[in-house]
């Protein structure tokens, strides 16, 4: 296909504002899909990405329209994802902006938008949901014009959801949006935008062809990774896999590589031929290094092997996520896992819970620390536990968040931002009502609650999002807990030195309430080094005895008794007292629980 | 029926009689009772010396203990009270349960003139109100006169059960019930906690009560030792006291034996007996238990295979609730003890290994069931 024949763009839009909606509209349209084939979000082919309303893992689609081939890059639609998002961006010469009528501009819009510009995208601006009630097309559109300068005539007004005007963002984006340029003669270069796992074809490549083509069959190199694979077939999606001879310089379209292992092709690198390849690669390669971490445990320690194997599938398909084994005392064996974000760990989790059945106990999570050791080396520390109890240096990742909120609660979020140990950086009226703060904040206050907080306090009208800054100085504690005298590993936490006390009173209460009296007292404490900050103690039981037993009771009884064995078999001990997994659980969730 | 063997005959030294009538059933009762119903009571006594017959052979020349428990024995009809009385073996101890109100000085005479030694008569309080919860039919004054037609009966080995715990029972109520019953002198004193089992009547309309009072009740056993003990009662096992007058014995022989790990015959509806590798249980039917015996049959029962661990696991379940020590270390028995647990449960102060044998401290005797759990392995 001629190059000025091609459209490469994405939809970008903040979460439920109807990409994946408009995105399906499009393929009914283009009649690339049937209406009997026409699935609701067919590009999320995940169950988890249907139910959450967000796309997880980007794909391309193909389409046609008025003589022209289109290709449909999807993108995640989550700040955990953004490198990813921006790797989808680089492959297209135009994005689609979806804004909420009723809605209008949230954090991720933004977000979205700013990469598109930082990608010297040419943005078509649409407000969809025109249909809804309490739609306001022309706020929305006033915003958006605002927000990227043009006129309101130009955005394009739809429901994704009844079809209406949709053909109009078709025309726009074949009139707007500029064809690539790719040299075709060049040697060849190809970016990586995303990659799939196929249990019978290896890893697949979603790439997008800059200059020149690439050839079923030809051997091919990875720039950046240096792995060398050979196309086993190239195509493009429409939305089902169609084989092709060749990708041409403009062409978006997927490789079949027979890579066995997804961590081999990283997302944003470039691929080249191997014979008379290109010299240099394409800009923005980057490793993307998880920053939340937590520990995994099966609940059933018989369990852990059916977690190594699930881990390991799910890496197949998810070359950001980390893990390598951890043992606790109190938890047994277990993982700890290295994420993108809170949002990306909580995907992991119920994707290990409901595709392999698992039952599993999650500790808080943390963020990476860096930390300086007495020889002056630096090192990355992933578990509280591991964290030295008098390193020479902590630091920890800042990130910059920007949260857009209705200008009534401005106070509350600068209140908590402050609170957060946040650094003010920026205040920006949107509309008359609405306003972007930027601050610049510990990764760890916002693993912690803040997003609850946020929404709490905003009544849930703030919309967020935040990219990693960079890591600075803090002023950090390692609180332990202690159980009977004993250190209980997997509730280490690192707290800022302000907020440590606070946070372990809080674990101590939660524990003395959730460990069932023992035969005799069991001090719970919460210390920093050898310094107790907070103790409770459980009181010993007075009486645990059955009052009756004769002749006829005795089976009973010892039904009873196997059962009381059994329950003490599902406890964990901890320096003599057994505590039941749900103490964990509880205290283990006192911070998942803000966060929901 | 289990055809006799060299080995079975005559190997077993202890009987349990079940007569399972009772006036009224207590809402807290999960025994198998059936109330009223006179006109069956001849009925019953026929079908239960039917299959006491069928099981004699099993019995030892010298049984020890036999043990009349209920139901309510002493509510059944005389005549068919009197006959089941007669067939019982020759023992040294031969124990009944009676409540109150059906001790007349004739019942008295009765039990007497049939070699009756010891009665366990149930009290289980003093206080009017309470007596109402656990809706019982005697009342304080019943308990008292009783005791007395018993002794000018010439019964000297004279057992009160009490309760504790019931809904709405301070410590004061505990205390008082407990004066009133050392009052009476008593040979013996069980004292149950009341235990809400699942499914009774009594739970579904005390279940909330019991257990929003559970906290401050939880001192109520300590009380009962220590009240107990103080008046010069020995606290033998779990629930159960004794007078230690010098000469004689005044432990329940027949529960103690059980205690100890010896093997029973039950007979009559809903009765349990342990027989070396096999424990089986009457069903509790009253009709079919008559028809069965009636036409010749033995009655319809289930059995529980105990291999030796269970049978072990067991022994310790039931011996370390004595204050004896309790033999551990003897060949041939299975293991099931965890010996770092002992270790460590003796370190706690929780039990004793006095002679080598293994007994629990009076806490650990409190805390008997989650130490027993503790300790096997």
């Amino acid at each position: 296909m001629d190059q000025s024949r091609i459209r490469n763009f994405s939809i970008i839009a903040h979460i439920d504002h109807g990409k994946s909606t408009l995105a399906d509209r499009i393929l009914q349209l283009t009649e690339t899909v049937s209406e009997r084939e026409m699935r609701d979000q067919l590009l999320d082919s995940m169950e988890l990405e249907r139910e959450r309303g967000i796309t997880i893992k980007a794909q391309a689609v193909r389409v046609q329209w008025k003589g022209h081939e289109l290709n449909l890059i999807d993108t995640p639609g989550h700040v955990d994802f953004t490198y990813e998002v921006s790797r989808s961006l680089q492959a297209c010469e135009g994005a689609v902006l979806v804004v909420d009528a009723a809605q209008g501009i949230e954090a991720q819009t933004l977000a979205n938008a700013y990469l598109a510009i930082e990608n010297d995208l040419e943005i078509v601006p649409v407000v969809n949901k025109i249909d809804l009630p309490s739609a306001d097309p022309e706020a929305a559109a006033a915003e958006v014009c605002e927000l990227l300068g043009g006129a309101p005539q130009d955005v394009v007004r739809i429901s994704a959801k009844t079809g209406q005007n949709v053909e109009q963002v078709l025309d726009a984006i074949v009139e707007r949006i500029p064809p690539p340029e790719g040299i075709a003669d060049a040697p060849a270069r190809a970016l990586v935008f995303d990659s799939s796992y196929d249990q019978y074809r290896g890893v697949i490549a979603f790439v997008r062809v800059v200059d020149g083509r690439l050839a079923t069959g030809a051997p091919l190199h990875a720039m950046a990774m240096g792995t060398d694979f050979d196309a086993e077939e190239l195509g493009f999606m429409s939305p089902q896999r169609v084989p092709v001879e060749a990708l041409e310089a403009g062409e978006v379209g997927y490789v079949v590589t027979g890579l066995k292992d997804v961590s081999r092709l990283r997302v944003g690198d470039t691929l080249t031929t191997r014979r008379g390849g290109a010299a240099i690669a394409l800009p923005g390669y980057k490793d993307v290094k998880p920053m939340v971490f937590a520990g995994l445990f099966p609940s059933d320690s018989d369990d852990y092997p059916e977690l190594r194997d699930a881990l390991e599938k799910l890496k197949l398909n998810d070359a950001a996520l980390f893990y390598e084994p951890e043992t606790s005392q109190a938890l047994g064996f277990g993982f700890r896992c290295g994420f993108l974000g809170l949002l990306h760990m909580e995907i992991v989790r119920e994707r290990l819970e409901r595709e392999f059945d698992l039952d599993l106990l999650v500790t808080a999570p943390n963020v990476a620390y860096s930390v300086k050791e007495r020889n002056g080396a630096w090192v990355e520390v992933h578990n509280p536990a591991d964290m030295p109890r008098d390193p020479e240096e902590v630091q920890e990742p800042y990130v910059s968040a920007q949260v857009i909120v209705p200008k009534d609660y401005v106070g509350a979020v600068m209140e908590l931002c402050t609170e957060r140990r946040g650094r003010f950086d920026h205040l920006e009226y949107l509309s008359e009502t609405r306003v972007l703060l930027t601050y610049e904040l510990p990764l760890g206050e916002i693993v912690y609650d803040f997003y609850d907080q946020l929404k709490s306090r905003t009544r849930g009208y703030a919309s967020f999002d935040y990219d990693v800054a960079g890591f600075r100085d803090g002023e950090l504690a390692r609180v332990d807990v202690l159980v009977g005298g004993e250190q209980v590993d997997a509730l280490s936490l690192i707290a800022h030195r302000d907020a440590a006390y606070e946070r372990g009173k809080l674990l101590v209460e939660r524990l003395r309430e959730e460990i069932p009296r023992q035969m005799f007292d069991v001090p719970i404490q919460a210390a920093i080094g050898s310094r107790v900050i907070a103790r409770e103690t459980v009181k010993a039981k007075r009486k645990d005895v059955l009052a009756k037993c004769y002749g006829g009771d005795i089976t009973r009884k010892r039904k009873l008794l196997e059962k009381q064995k059994k329950g003490k078999k599902r406890m964990k001990q901890v320096g003599g007292v057994e505590v039941p997994q749900e103490a964990f659980l509880a205290v283990l969730n006192l911070d998942g629980e803000r966060k929901r | 029926m289990s055809r006799p063997t060299e080995i079975d005959q005559g190997a077993i030294r202890h009987l349990y009689v079940h007569l399972p009538f009772c006036v009224h059933r207590c809402g807290y009762c999960d025994f198998v009772t059936a109330v009223g119903r006179q006109d069956e009571h001849g009925a019953y006594a026929g079908a239960l010396l039917a299959e006491l017959e069928r099981e004699r052979w099993r019995l030892a020349s010298a049984v020890e203990t036999v043990f009349v428990g209920g139901g309510t024995p002493t509510f059944t009809e005389p005549d068919a009270l009197r006959r089941v009385l007669a067939a019982l073996p020759e023992t040294s101890e031969l124990a009944i349960e009676a409540n109150p109100e059906t001790v007349t000085p004739a019942l008295a005479a009765l039990l007497h003139e049939h070699g009756v030694t010891r009665v366990s008569l149930g009290a289980q309080s003093f206080r009017p109100r309470l007596l109402e919860v656990l809706e019982r039919v005697a009342g304080p004054d019943d308990v008292r006169r009783a005791a007395h037609t018993l002794r000018n009966a010439g019964f000297d080995n004279i057992s009160l059960d009490l309760v504790y715990g019931i809904p709405g029972q301070s410590a004061a109520d505990l205390d008082a019930d407990l004066a009133d019953a050392l009052a009476l002198e008593p040979e013996h004193l069980s004292c149950y906690e009341l235990e809400a089992k699942p499914g009774t009547r009594f739970t579904h309309a005390h279940g909330e009560e019991l257990a929003s009072q559970e906290e401050a009740m939880e001192s109520y056993a300590e009380r009962v030792v220590e009240t107990l003990t103080d008046a010069g009662y020995r606290w033998y096992e779990t629930a159960n006291f004794c007078r230690p007058d010098s000469g004689r014995e005044l432990r329940a022989q027949h529960n103690l034996a059980i205690w100890r790990g010896a093997d029973y015959l039950g007979v009559g509806v809903g009765a349990v007996s342990t027989l070396g590798g096999e424990r089986r249980r009457n069903l509790p039917s009253v009709g079919r238990y008559t028809a069965a015996l009636g036409a010749g049959e033995d009655p319809p029962r289930e059995v529980e295979r105990l291999d030796a661990e269970t049978r072990e696991v067991e022994r310790l379940m039931l011996g370390l609730r004595l204050d004896e020590p309790l033999a551990v270390d003897a060949d041939g028995r299975a293991d099931v003890l965890d010996r770092d647990a002992l270790a460590r449960l003796v370190e706690r102060g929780l039990v004793e290994r006095p002679d080598g044998g293994v007994r629990l401290t009076p806490r650990g005797r409190l805390l008997g069931g989650a130490v027993t759990a503790e300790l096997l392995a």
